[in-house]
């Protein structure tokens, strides 16, 4: 059983949104999609300043099966992305929800954070892909 | 739902993720494919190959119809237990499959071959062999286990059958021992030493748990690839098909041109391939800058494009990408992949990159 935090909002596509509370929110992909990639062998993150939209490719995940796109939640300007990933990519598998996250993004509309999955939600996205 | 081998239901108990596989459900890994290739490199690794098809050949005329039949020369094997790697071609001089035969006896010869080609490749020989007095004998109910590693051999000898220990812990590379219902092979697919075991279906799971209790680490499919790409060995249907023959796909090495006068299926093809300057040329690839490598991508010269990727990925003995290319010759020693629009660098370098735990090529940028 995959591990779901209820402090976090979820995407259909497997990505998690934290709510920073200064205005950004933090992305990264949820314990089910790092452990159905297996081991993470390269992420390409996006860029400062980079201007996203909702649903838009936005970084990928490359693991030793697969190049996954990574889908921005949420319409924003990057502000920040983890270079940690560079060097050690495999914390997406042992830190998905930490260590492991991705970028960081100013939404456009921070009220469009209310229109993603709780958890209680994600949790049925997850069992329907099982 | 897939076929599955007899040692499906300890996958599953070792929480294996099964994936479909040439009409197979077989384990992809078991927790982390990286562990388990550091694992055949280092120590000693076991992956459950059942679901290849060993087809015995038998009669007084499974030799001259193997001569025929294989683009290797079956002729050289002059010592029974001994192995020999070879292309089984079509007319066109593309591959039907790759695999290994081992010389039994006078008149016995076995078989490898691939499992989604399988089928495939008993209907052609048998549609090949009118003419021949040889038999064709699939053996669907043995099992296989790979035994891989610098200790495979080691932890593996005292679960052998006695009547065939000594003989297999003597066997030179390449050659097997049999007794017992027992096939032994030292040879392997990960460029590390080690057992191929072929056995009865029923004792399979007897021997895989006994290796796991010997501590040798269940593997699957996933390392499989990552081990063979390290290593330099090709993958059928990636690396080379039915429209793409030995010599543009690093396998000249296994067509026996001498004896002139053997005359095999698919020698035309090839001669008339093997001078021609436009014939594509593989080459191995080392990415010197970010990203991975996969099937099929670009492969450019100055932004011209040359070829595409046959095999790509992730090498965890390098810790960076690593493909198998086909090409138009006069490549030279650096070229560019073309990953998500961009083109990325990569030193042209020959296979292998890995062999007995050592890195092969080098890696400077």
């Amino acid at each position: 059983m995959s591990n779901i935090p209820t402090d976090l909002k979820y995407t259909k596509s497997h990505e998690w949104v934290r709510d920073n509370a200064d205005g950004t929110v933090t992305v990264g992909i949820t314990d089910h999609a790092q452990e159905a990639l297996g081991d993470i062998v390269f992420v390409e993150a996006p860029e400062s300043g980079r201007e996203v939209d909702a649903d838009e490719a936005t970084a990928v995940v490359e693991s030793v099966k697969a190049a996954s796109d990574i889908y921005s939640p949420l319409a924003g300007e990057v502000v920040d992305s983890n270079e940690l990933l560079t060097d050690t990519p495999d914390v997406i598998n042992t830190s998905p929800y930490d260590e492991g996250w991705i970028f960081r993004l100013a939404p456009s509309d921070m009220a469009a954070l209310d229109g993603l999955l709780d958890a209680a939600a994600y949790e049925k996205v997850v069992e329907d892909d099982a | 739902m897939g076929l599955r081998t007899p040692l499906f239901s300890e996958h599953e108990r070792l929480g294996a993720r099964i994936v479909p596989f040439g009409g197979w459900d077989m384990p992809l890994h078991y927790g982390s494919q990286i562990e388990e290739h550091h694992a055949v490199r280092r120590d000693a690794g076991m992956f459950d190959v059942s679901h290849m098809r060993p087809v015995d050949i038998e009669g007084p005329g499974a030799l001259p119809f193997l001569r025929f039949l294989l683009a290797n020369d079956v002729a050289r094997l002059q010592f029974p237990g001994k192995a020999l790697y070879s292309c089984m071609l079509n007319e066109q001089g593309g591959v039907v499959d790759d695999l290994i035969v081992y010389a039994r006896g006078p008149d016995r010869y076995r078989l490898v071959v691939n499992a989604g080609t399988a089928n495939k490749d008993l209907a052609w020989m048998n549609a090949r062999s009118i003419g021949f007095e040889a038999a064709i004998r699939p053996r669907v109910e043995l099992a296989m286990i790979a035994v891989q590693g610098p200790e495979a051999r080691a932890r593996a000898e005292p679960l052998l059958p006695a009547a065939i220990r000594a003989n297999a812990m003597q066997l030179p590379s390449f050659f097997a021992a049999e007794g017992d219902g027992w096939f032994v092979g030292r040879t392997g697919y990960t460029g590390e030493d080690g057992f191929e075991i072929m056995l009865p279906g029923e004792q399979a799971a007897g021997l895989w748990l006994a290796l796991l209790a010997a501590g040798v680490r269940p593997c699957g499919l996933g390392a499989r690839d990552t081990l063979r790409l390290e290593a330099g060995m090709n993958l059928y249907g990636q690396d080379m098909d039915d429209t793409v023959g030995p010599l543009e796909s690093g396998l000249g090495w296994t067509v026996a041109w001498e004896p002139a006068e053997r005359d095999f299926i698919g020698r035309a093809a090839l001669t008339a391939l093997r001078d021609a300057p436009a014939r594509r040329q593989f080459v191995g690839l080392l990415l010197t800058g970010p990203g991975i490598i996969r099937n099929h991508l670009k492969v450019l010269s100055n932004g011209v494009e040359m070829g595409e990727i046959a095999s790509g990925g992730f090498s965890p003995t390098l810790e960076r990408s690593i493909a198998f290319a086909r090409v138009a010759p006069g490549l030279g020693e650096t070229c560019e992949v073309e990953i998500r629009g961009k083109a990325v660098s990569a030193r042209v370098v020959k296979p292998p990159f890995v062999r007995h735990g050592k890195i092969l090529v080098d890696r400077l940028t």
